[in-house]
Order: structure tokens, then sequence, then C-alpha cells
């Protein structure tokens, strides 16, 4: 009694009138590196990255170095009269967080309001950003709390899909387990096709974009 | 999902008959349409990436037993397990033998057709669990106890007040009648399942055979919150879904939110790679890839294989009057619109789904915004084909079609007939110039006027004239 | 002087010959020579929508040899043109005596209209009609043809005639062949969706390039006691739509 993976399998070769493919043959189609198009644009990265990314209701505040994130963190939370907590990302835990601001680094409960993560890359294409889970990054903090700021240096902004697939395939370790590429806050359409932000994921996405970061890759 | 495509015709003069289904199709139809169009008008390289993505389908297609290979490698190699379902019962012990291990109580869900396909939700409540669809479309019409209606937008045929009186059932509380504090609504009584599901069952878009990724695109981040917080993540996928690189996805995402629901791209693509990693603090701890054939491979080298492009974007459907009329239900099964007309009678067999090929005009807007060019018409014409073929089609149908064409066959005579028809229908018609009833045509009489010929036919006049 | 092979099609021939003189005057006044093969009678689209290959492929053979010592074979219709063009090749793919006649005859196979601008360089027509026009693209010529700016080109060039484009000229109106008798119900709802578009443009007069369309939408606007024109696209361009239109009383 075959397996149903050998079944299945068999079936295809059947279908298409061919028995497996020879080693050369496998060993030409693992060297497959297509190269399709890629949208064309001319904008600087980073106006393209912002204006895509406010277009589907984003914010982005623009934050001249690394060490001005608290601050612009705080003043976010009290335009949004959140309390002073968030769940920020262990790499970001180093920065002078005010007192009285309290943060841990994930995973995000059910109760959490706010997180603060960094992110692999901004893809300027679309205006979204590449973010990697890891022991640092857990994913929660890109879902559960209604409330997502993402720290983007400047730098890390890349033209298409593919300079960020290039990113990605350079980590120690591969893929992670997830990869979430997030181009604003959570939305449906699903009742009367009228457009409603906050469906699971958060209801806003606030990027930090520091103008004066270390480059992609660095 | 239970098959009630041989009712095609009563539901859908039911469908034609409800304002409230009309009223929403019609919205429906504006909003996919139009910004479709807007965002192909911008976009200079789309005609291109569409040729491009057909190319890689097809690719895909003819080695899809190497491609299925690869891709179960690398799972395994990134401590995912990848299991491989003939059929749709296998499919479903597949996912009941994994559940049982486990011990789930709390299954939630992201939208997966695949999963309708193979009638998962119902072996999953008999063995007792709670089953909860989490995108927001799934989650209305599982309280509605109703199937989908599009593949996109399940509930597209609920208007507001619908959801409303579901939600005001199912939720108790004050009724809420705005759309935000339904949606908020949703997301609260959701957020609690998402934290107490043991299992969690999504789609993938796209399986990547070079990372043994699956991908799931979504808005909502249902999909997402199903898949991270539970402690077993399981994808159903149909075989035809792997891509081969990272490259192919890009590919595909420059088409898929265009052609789906006019947006340039959809809020979340995430792609799932293994279970979780030491040093993680969430993530799933087991990461299963269920891959389900269920009759795809046998689509495979035959007059159908161009059919297993498909990427589920619905753009066919929104596109095509005749769903546009009558709305999904009346399809009968998972899949609906030009699509579901195809592939309905393959996977449930021609017998059941006469009506699905021919409730066609053949006016080819489907193929027109396929975004992997699929030849939708061409295929539902060869279903009517294999109907013939099988003494399928109605026995009045296949008189009159022989009747057609002994006199066709005959230009003599065929002419004769026209001359005949010509002189009778006119007299028929008097001075109005048109006809209100007549015998053997009351399908066409019942609603139009059949305007009467001219008296003569073309080809007497003809040649009188250059005589 | 190019020699055309005028198909009659099954409607024009029995219902409205007027279209087929319309046809001969504008490819004569275009250059070009026309005869009516007497041993024609139809395309075989029936047959082959309703998946009876067989019989599609005998009238189709019927139809090649009747046609094929043409230069060009010409038809005031999309649909039956279309189905020269794209299925017969189809029909005889694997038929090698009959395939190499299929796709000769294919290629010289033409819609009226297109014809007339796209071989015949045909830009404008010498005719009059007072009156304001929308136009039905019907899918068979829309697109499976490509035909959409020609027709509008020639309807340019007729004195007086105001062209007002309907909202979703591209959507289907509903005939679709046996499609309106087999699901009435369905097909009702499209041609009425297609002539709430015309009434929303306020023309007086409706034009397409296909039969079978205009018969359908003229049909349901009788029955709707509509008085709205509706005239096969080549009357107009030839000048002899001066009398009753399709669905009008005396002719």
């Amino acid at each position: 009694m075959p397996d149903s993976r050998s079944a299945i399998l068999r079936q295809i070769r059947t279908a298409l009138g061919r028995g497996p493919l020879s080693d050369s043959a496998a060993a030409a189609l693992d060297a497959r590196r297509p190269a399709h198009t890629r949208i064309a644009f001319d904008e600087d990265l980073v106006e393209r990255f912002v204006a895509r990314f406010e277009s589907r209701s984003g914010t982005v505040a623009r934050v001249s170095r690394l060490d001005a994130i608290p601050a612009a963190v705080d003043a976010y939370r009290q335009a949004h009269g959140l309390p002073p907590r968030a769940a920020v990302a262990r790499p970001l835990a180093g920065l002078p967080w005010p007192a009285g601001f309290a943060h841990h680094p994930g995973p995000a409960g059910p109760d959490e309001q706010m997180s603060v993560t960094p992110c692999l890359a901004g893809i300027a294409e679309i205006g979204s950003l590449m973010l990697a889970s890891g022991p640092d990054s857990p994913t929660t903090l890109n879902f559960v709390p209604d409330h997502h700021l993402i720290v983007l240096p400047a730098g890390h902004i890349v033209r298409h899909f593919e300079d960020a697939w290039t990113l990605l395939r350079a980590l120690p370790g591969g893929l992670p387990r997830a990869t979430n590429i997030i181009s604003g806050p959570s939305r449906t359409g699903d009742v009367e096709l009228t457009i409603q932000l906050g469906a699971h994921g958060p209801r806003s996405v606030h990027v930090l974009l520091v103008e004066d970061g270390p480059a992609a890759g660095g | 999902m239970d098959v009630s495509s041989p009712r095609f015709k009563q539901k859908a003069v039911i469908a034609l008959a409800n304002p409230t289904l009309r009223q929403a199709l019609g919205q429906s139809r504006k909003g996919f349409v139009n910004k479709r169009a807007e965002l192909v008008a911008a976009l200079p390289e789309f005609e291109a990436l569409r040729d491009q993505a057909r190319d890689v389908k097809n690719h895909v297609l003819e080695n899809l037993d190497h491609y299925l290979e690869r891709f179960d490698s690398a799972v395994t190699a990134a401590g995912g397990h990848v299991h491989w379902a003939r059929d749709a019962e296998e499919a479903r012990n597949i996912i009941l033998g994994i559940c049982e291990r486990v011990q789930a109580r709390t299954i939630t869900k992201g939208k997966s057709m695949v999963s309708e396909e193979v009638n998962l939700n119902a072996a999953l409540e008999a063995r007792g669990y709670t089953v909860v669809e989490t995108d927001l479309g799934e989650y209305i019409i599982q309280l509605a106890k109703e199937p989908p209606s599009h593949i996109i937008a399940p509930a597209i045929h609920k208007t507001k007040e619908q959801v409303s009186d579901l939600f005001e059932a199912a939720h108790g509380g004050p009724r809420k009648t705005t759309v935000a504090d339904l949606v908020t609504e949703a997301r609260l009584v959701l957020r609690d399942k998402y934290f107490k599901a043991d299992v969690g069952i999504t789609g993938g878009n796209y399986l990547v055979a070079e990372t043994g990724s699956s991908i799931i695109v979504t808005n909502e981040g249902n999909g997402d919150l199903t898949q991270t917080l539970a402690k077993v993540h399981i994808v159903t996928s149909g075989i035809e879904r792997i891509v081969p690189t990272l490259e192919d996805v890009s590919l595909f995402l420059r088409i898929l939110a265009r052609s789906a629901t006019g947006q340039e791209t959809e809020t979340y693509t995430t792609l799932s790679t293994g279970p979780r990693r030491p040093g993680d603090v969430d993530g799933p701890e087991e990461f299963h890839v269920v891959l389900v054939d269920n009759g795809r491979s046998k689509m495979l080298g035959g007059k159908f294989q161009d059919m297993l492009r498909c990427i589920r974007c619905g753009a066919c459907m929104n596109h095509c009057p005749v769903y546009g009329a009558v709305g999904g239900h009346a399809y009968g099964w998972v899949y609906p619109g030009p699509m579901g007309s195809v592939l309905t009678p393959l996977f449930v067999g021609l017998d059941a789904t006469y009506d699905l090929p021919n409730a066609c005009t053949l006016n080819g807007r489907c193929q027109s915004v396929c975004p992997v060019r699929i030849p939708l018409p061409e295929l539902l014409r060869e279903l009517r084909h294999q109907q013939h073929q099988r003494g399928i089609s109605p026995p009045v149908q296949r008189r009159a079609l022989g009747v057609w064409r002994f006199v066709a066959e005959r230009p003599g005579l065929y002419q004769f007939a026209n001359r005949l028809a010509a002189r009778a229908l006119k007299s028929l018609g008097g001075r109005d110039g048109r006809l209100r009833h007549l015998p053997f045509a009351g399908g066409w009489t019942a609603l139009r006027d059949l305007p009467a010929p001219e008296g003569k036919t073309f080809l007497e006049l003809w040649h009188a004239r250059k005589a | 002087m190019p020699r055309v092979g005028l198909f009659a099609t099954c409607l024009m021939n029995l219902f409205r010959p007027t279209v087929g003189f319309a046809a001969a005057r504008l490819l004569e006044d275009a250059g070009c020579t026309v005869e009516v093969p007497l041993a024609q009678s139809c395309c075989g689209q029936p047959g082959y929508n309703s998946g009876d290959f067989d019989a599609a492929r005998a009238l189709a053979k019927q139809l090649i040899a009747a046609f094929e010592g043409f230069d060009y074979v010409v038809g005031p219709s999309g649909s039956c043109m279309a189905t020269l063009r794209h299925d017969y090749p189809k029909l005889f793919e694997d038929d090698p005596d009959w395939r190499p006649r299929a796709e000769a005859l294919a290629a010289r196979s033409h819609e009226l209209l297109s014809f007339l601008t796209d071989v015949c360089g045909v830009t404008a027509v010498n005719a009059a009609y007072t009156g304001t026009v929308t136009y039905h693209d019907s899918c068979s010529s829309l697109r499976g043809l490509g035909v959409k700016a020609q027709p509008r080109l020639l309807l340019g060039s007729v004195d007086g005639l105001q062209l007002t484009e309907m909202q979703d000229a591209e959507v289907c109106c509903g005939f679709g062949g046996t499609f309106c008798v087999k699901y009435p119900e369905i097909s009702g709802r499209m041609v009425d969706d297609k002539l709430a578009n015309v009434a929303a443009t306020g023309a007086d007069t409706l034009l397409g390039g296909d039969l079978g369309c205009l018969m359908n939408m003229a049909g349901r606007l009788r029955r709707q006691g509509s008085t709205l024109k509706v005239f096969h696209t080549a009357e107009v361009l030839a000048g002899m739509a001066t009398g009753g239109g399709i669905g009008d009383g005396e002719h």
C-alpha cells in the first residue's frame, strides 16, 4: 500500500507523462534564479516609503537620532491617552526611557496596549515594513497591542521586495520563524465593504523614522 | 461543504428577487471593479507581470513533483512536518489526528477555502472541538450558519443590519449598529479565543519551495494571531500553491491585491517557516502543512491544466455579470463565479453541476481580468463539450441541435426554411413589427418582444437584385 | 480591387437584410467588390458553444469551402467573425487536412467595421444622422476581436451624430446565444442593468455591431414600452437608418 506522498507524486508524473526528473534536470531547476519585472519609480526611497505607508493610514514621525526614540514614543502615547508602559523589544531596551515608563521585552499579552519594535527593513516599493521574529523580537508585539510603533532607520529602506529578500536570506540561521511584512494598521471591509481599521491587528501603526541611523545590513 | 449545485436555477431566481443581496452585490462590484481598474491604469508593468505570473505557474505545474519534494525537505529542515492528503477524507483525518494527539479543545481558523472544500469544520465539530472562524467575514457566516458566497469576502451578501442581528443574538449585550462598533465587538470577542486556542489552522496563499515557508496575505491580522498564539499551527493548502523562490513570491505579491480587492497591497504578508526556534518567546511549538490533492493532480496534462494556475484572487467573479446578478450561493459549493464554474464540475462531478458551465454568456470579461490569464470561457466550453459527449445535456436541447445541424448542413434547405420563417414571423408581427408570444420561444418572449423580420431573407433579396 | 465574400449571418439574413445591404454599400464605397455565396448557412457557433464540436466542424467545413476563394470574408457581426477567426483553427487543431485551410480562412476573416478601418483604411463615411447615440460594445467584438475604437472613429464622421458613452459599455447585455432562453431570469437582470445605463445617457438611439445583442435589447425595450431607436451601426454609417429601427413597425 503506497503512502500518500508516493501516490500523489506518482499521479502527478503519470498525468505529466513522464517519470521522476533526472538529477541534472532537478539541479537545473534548483539553480533557477528568476528575474521578474519590478515596479519602476524614481522617487527618493524615503519619500516613496512615507507616501505609500501614509496612504494606508500609517503614521510617520521623523526622529533625528536613535536616542530620541523614547521621547517620540512618550509623545505618541500622550497624544493617544495611553499609560506610560509598553512592550519594548530587547534591542531597544537600552535607549534612555523616561523614568516612570514601564517596559518589558514581551511577549505581548491580551492587556498590552502598545509595543515598540525594530524592523529589518522598510520596502519603498509599497511602503511596508519587514519584521523578522526572534528571541529579541517576539511576533506578538506586532499583532496583539492596539498601537504598534516601529523604529526604522532611514538607511534601512530598500527599493524592492527583492532587496528585502536578500537581507532575509543573509540573516544568521536563514529565514526566521515568522517574517511579517506590515503595510499599515489592520483593516477589514467585510461589513458592507466599508473599510474599518483595527480589525484584529493593531489599530494604529506608527513609524519612527530615524534620519541618522545605521545603514541597512550594517 | 454539501453540494447544492443541482439547484442552481432555483437558487438563482430566489437570489434575483432579493433586494438586499442586489444592493450588496452592486456595492461590491463598484468597489472591487473600479479600484482594480484605477490601480491597473496606474501600473505600466501590469501586463508584463501577468504574462510572467502565468509563465511561472505553468513552469511550476510542469515540475510540480520536483517543487513539492523540495518544499517537503525545506519544511522538514526548518523543524516542521508535511502531510500529503490524496482526498478530502484523508485531509480531515490528518488534521483530526493532530488535534487528538495534542488534546486540543479550542481551534481557531484563518480563512482557508481548501478547509471548506474538504468539509473540515463539520468533522472537527463532530469530534467535539470548538471551532472559531476568525476572519470577520467567515465569522459572520459561521454565526449565520451559511456557506461563503465569495472567496475573498465571504459575507459580501450580508448587510450591516443583518450583521447587527447576528452579533446581538450571539454575543448578547446592547445591539451595535455602526460598522466601527461591530468590528470592535468582533475584535474583543475573538481576541479571547486567540489566546485560548490550542490549534490554529490557516490557509496558504503561497508555499515557497526554496525556504519551506507558507505565506498568508490578509488585511485583518487574524491569520497571524491564529498561527502565533496557538500551540500548533496547521496550514491547509492545495498542492498547486507552490512557488519556487522568494523572487517568484514578489511577482505574485505585485498582482494579487490589485486583482483581488483593488489595493496596492494587503496589510499583512506573513511568511511562516517552521515552529518556534530556540530562544523564541512566542510562536507555535509545532508547524504542519497539509498538502491537499483532492483531484488537482488529475487536472495535470489534460484540458484543464490551465485552471491550476488560479491564485484565488476573485477578480473573475467580481467582473462576472452572472455572479453579479445572482451572488455566490447559487453556485452551490465552495467556489463560485467563473472559477467555481470550472472547478466545481471537476471536483464534484459533471452530473451534479449541469448549470454551472452553461449559465454563462462566454462574454470573456473574466479572462480579461484574470491575473494569470486562465482562458476561463474556453474551459467552460470544454465542460459543455464533455456534458454533450456524456449525454448529460437536456434531451430537448440535443434534439433541437440535431434538427439545426441537419438543416444547416443543407444550405438550400436552410435558406428555404429561412424564407418561410421570414414571411411567417413578419406576418405574425403585424403592423407593430414585433411578436409578444411565440411557441417554443417562451424563454425569450417571457421578458422580451421578438422583433419581426423584414419579410424576405437577405440572400433572396440580394440575388433578386443581382439577377 | 479586393474581392470580399460577404457572410450573411443567421440573424441578419433572417431578421434584418438592411444590415447586409448597408455592409455591402460600405464595402463597395471602400473599394471592394462584394459577392454573397448562395451556398452558405450558419457558421456553427450555436453547436460549438453547446459543446457539439462535431456539428460545429461539419458547418465550419462547409463555410470554409464556400468562402476560401475570396480575398476576405467579412460579416456584420463580431460574434460570427470571432468564431471564424479564433474557433475554426481550434476546431481543426488535430486535423492535418483542414487545419491549414481553417487557419488560412481565419487570417482573412474580419468583422465589418474593423475591416473598413484596419484593412481598407477608411476613416470617414459620407452619411448623416440626427440624433444622440450611445454605443454597446458586444463582448465578442470587444474582447474577442479588439473592436472598440473603430466604430467610434467612423461614427465620429457622421454628420449631425452625437455620441455619448454609457457607463459599463463593456458589460455583457445578457444575450449570450442560448443563454438568454436557458437562463431568462438572469438574462433579464443583465439586460435591465444595461438598459438602465442606456437610459442614463439620455440618448435617443442605441447602436451596436451584433444583431443578437441588439435584438435582445430592442426586444426588452419594446416590452417595456420604450421607443428608443435601435440600429446596427452599419445602417447608420451607410445612411440607411431612415426607416424603422429594430423592433419598430413598418420598415
